[in-house]
């Protein structure tokens, strides 16, 4: 009895949680929707996904040796902006985009900012962001889905094909009355690795929000912002817009339930988060309705990123028995 | 006559336009984009800064202190319209590429800062020493951004494939790759200088 008596400081009551199992967990909530990529565009996009989180892991290990820092690859950091870098690119890349991705991904992303916890923008968005900047040729061709189920028009799929997205061949004007919503949901169409199997997504982020890794303020404004915003402003006549089709199609699922939730980069408080969900929301549907490019939702994401510090500053929590 | 070599020589290294200093970043984003460019750029802002130098240093005890600036523009601007000129006469595909860009190196501030700061207020021959630095440094910087960006960016040198097969990024081409690069560099100068002391 008299060794369990210990005095010790607060705090008393500690959970398991640190921050490396919380990775950890990120990563394996990641998993469905990259096993779906790898079923629906076969084995060059787990190639991708390899290349692109070993050269995550490489270049955090090697720039923490450089500046003489700790090594803490193991904590599962670079090993999710590895991951979702990987995610957000098409499945036929040449093998080194993933590699300079990750690279930069880390270095100018992370680690120049200090590492883990202080960087400002999302790192793996950073590096989709430079790679669609310096190569938007590889970033831009997408293939079909290998097993072409009902619904595509092309049956024989024994060589990728490359196709446009679902959002690519909406911004050219065409007519997509062969993709049905369904198809939509359990990714057979054109696009990023990650971003097309719906399902695969939502079964990680059920996973995330039940245990309490995210909380559901970003990922359903923003949603919901870009259903509405669509749905009022998606067709020619207000209130007439395909709403379903802009929620299932792009990396909005993605980025919303999986990216905009970074820790480091989104508000903190709940009212902060609902702004940021909001402001990608709106940014994205811009981008998407009259902007350049088909997709927005990483820039919307970048973007509200660097928001995030005046958000937190108008978003203070009034702390108890002050004004 | 070290003294005066020191003039000369702080502009290429201990305050360097670009790099520290941080003067003329316009400029540098815009036409770093070909080792060409920045050597031509280079060569039309040191012809400006020696020139504008000597003149506001001769005259600068008749110029009245309360329209100093508009009196530095103008000379300044004397000698960026003669540039232009001879750069239109011999070399007009270099004129095309830099466009707007040479008429701007009036209100380039390296130019106008070496006006205000010190050729107001010092030698002739000082004056012509320091232009002739900071010229030489702007061109140096210009030199080492452009090669680095017409590299990745175009995968040349001077014009010339390097490496074939190479893809170039083409984020460097554009001002925004060129204001990371210069952050980039900056970094890299400032580390090496903090451990030099």
């Amino acid at each position: 009895m008299k060794d369990r008596l210990i005095v010790s400081a607060s705090p008393h009551l500690h959970k398991k949680e640190s921050v490396s199992r919380i990775m950890w967990l990120v990563v394996a909530s990641l998993i469905p929707a990259g096993a779906a990529g790898v079923f629906i565009f076969g084995t060059g996009a787990l190639w991708v996904i390899i290349l692109g989180v070993v050269s995550a892991i490489a270049a955090e290990a090697i720039l923490q040796l450089f500046t003489k820092r700790k090594v803490s690859v193991l904590d599962g950091s670079a090993v999710i902006t590895g991951l979702l870098l990987a995610y957000n690119l098409p499945p036929k890349v040449p093998f080194w985009l993933p590699i300079v991705g990750s690279f930069f991904a880390i270095a100018i992303g992370k680690q120049i900012f200090g590492g883990l916890g202080q960087n400002i923008f999302n790192p793996a968005l950073v590096g989709r962001v430079f790679l669609m900047a310096s190569w938007p040729k590889y970033m831009t061709t997408f293939t079909q889905p290998l097993r072409a189920g009902a619904g595509f028009t092309n049956p024989l799929n024994y060589d990728a094909v490359t196709s446009a997205t679902p959002l690519a061949a909406l911004k050219e004007g065409k007519l997509l009355e062969h993709i049905s919503y369904l198809d939509l949901f359990l990714g057979k169409r054109g696009g990023c690795i990650g971003e097309v199997c719906i399902l695969a997504l939502l079964l990680g982020a059920i996973f995330l929000l039940i245990r309490g890794y995210i909380s559901w303020h970003i990922p359903t404004t923003y949603i919901l912002t870009v259903g509405l915003f669509t749905y009022i402003f998606g067709q020619k006549g207000l209130f007439t817009g395909d709403w379903l089709f802009h929620i299932l199609s792009g990396g909005l699922i993605l980025g919303a339930f999986f990216m905009a939730t970074d820790y480091v980069t989104s508000p903190l408080t709940c009212k902060g988060q609902i702004f940021f969900g909001v402001g990608c929301g709106l940014i994205t549907a811009i981008i998407r309705l009259w902007g350049g490019y088909p997709e927005g939702a990483s820039y919307a994401i970048l973007m509200m990123n660097a928001a995030t510090p005046i958000i937190d500053r108008y978003t203070k929590i009034r702390v108890y028995g002050t004004k | 006559m070290k003294r005066l070599f020191n003039e000369f020589l702080k502009g290429i290294i201990k305050e360097n336009p670009t790099f520290v200093l941080l003067l003329g970043l316009c400029p540098t984003l815009a036409v770093s984009v070909t080792v060409i460019n920045g050597i031509g750029m280079g060569i039309a802002a040191t012809f400006v800064l020696l020139g504008s130098n000597i003149i506001i240093a001769m005259i600068k005890n008749t110029i009245p202190e309360r329209v100093r600036i508009p009196c530095y523009i103008v000379v300044i601007a004397t000698f960026v319209t003669i540039a232009e000129l001879l750069m239109k006469a011999y070399s007009p595909a270099l004129n095309r590429a830099l466009g707007i860009y040479v008429p701007l190196i009036v209100v380039n501030c390296i130019v106008l800062g070496r006006a205000e700061a010190y050729a107001s207020k010092n030698s002739v021959k000082n004056s012509f020493l320091d232009g002739l630095g900071m010229g030489v440094g702007f061109t140096l910087a210009l030199i080492l951004i452009s090669s680095i960006r017409e590299f990745l960016g175009a995968g040349k040198l001077m014009g010339q494939t390097i490496i074939k097969g190479f893809e170039p990024a083409f984020v460097l081409g554009m001002p925004s790759g060129a204001l990371l690069l210069i952050g980039l560099l900056l970094g890299f100068f400032n580390v090496l200088k903090n451990r030099k002391t």
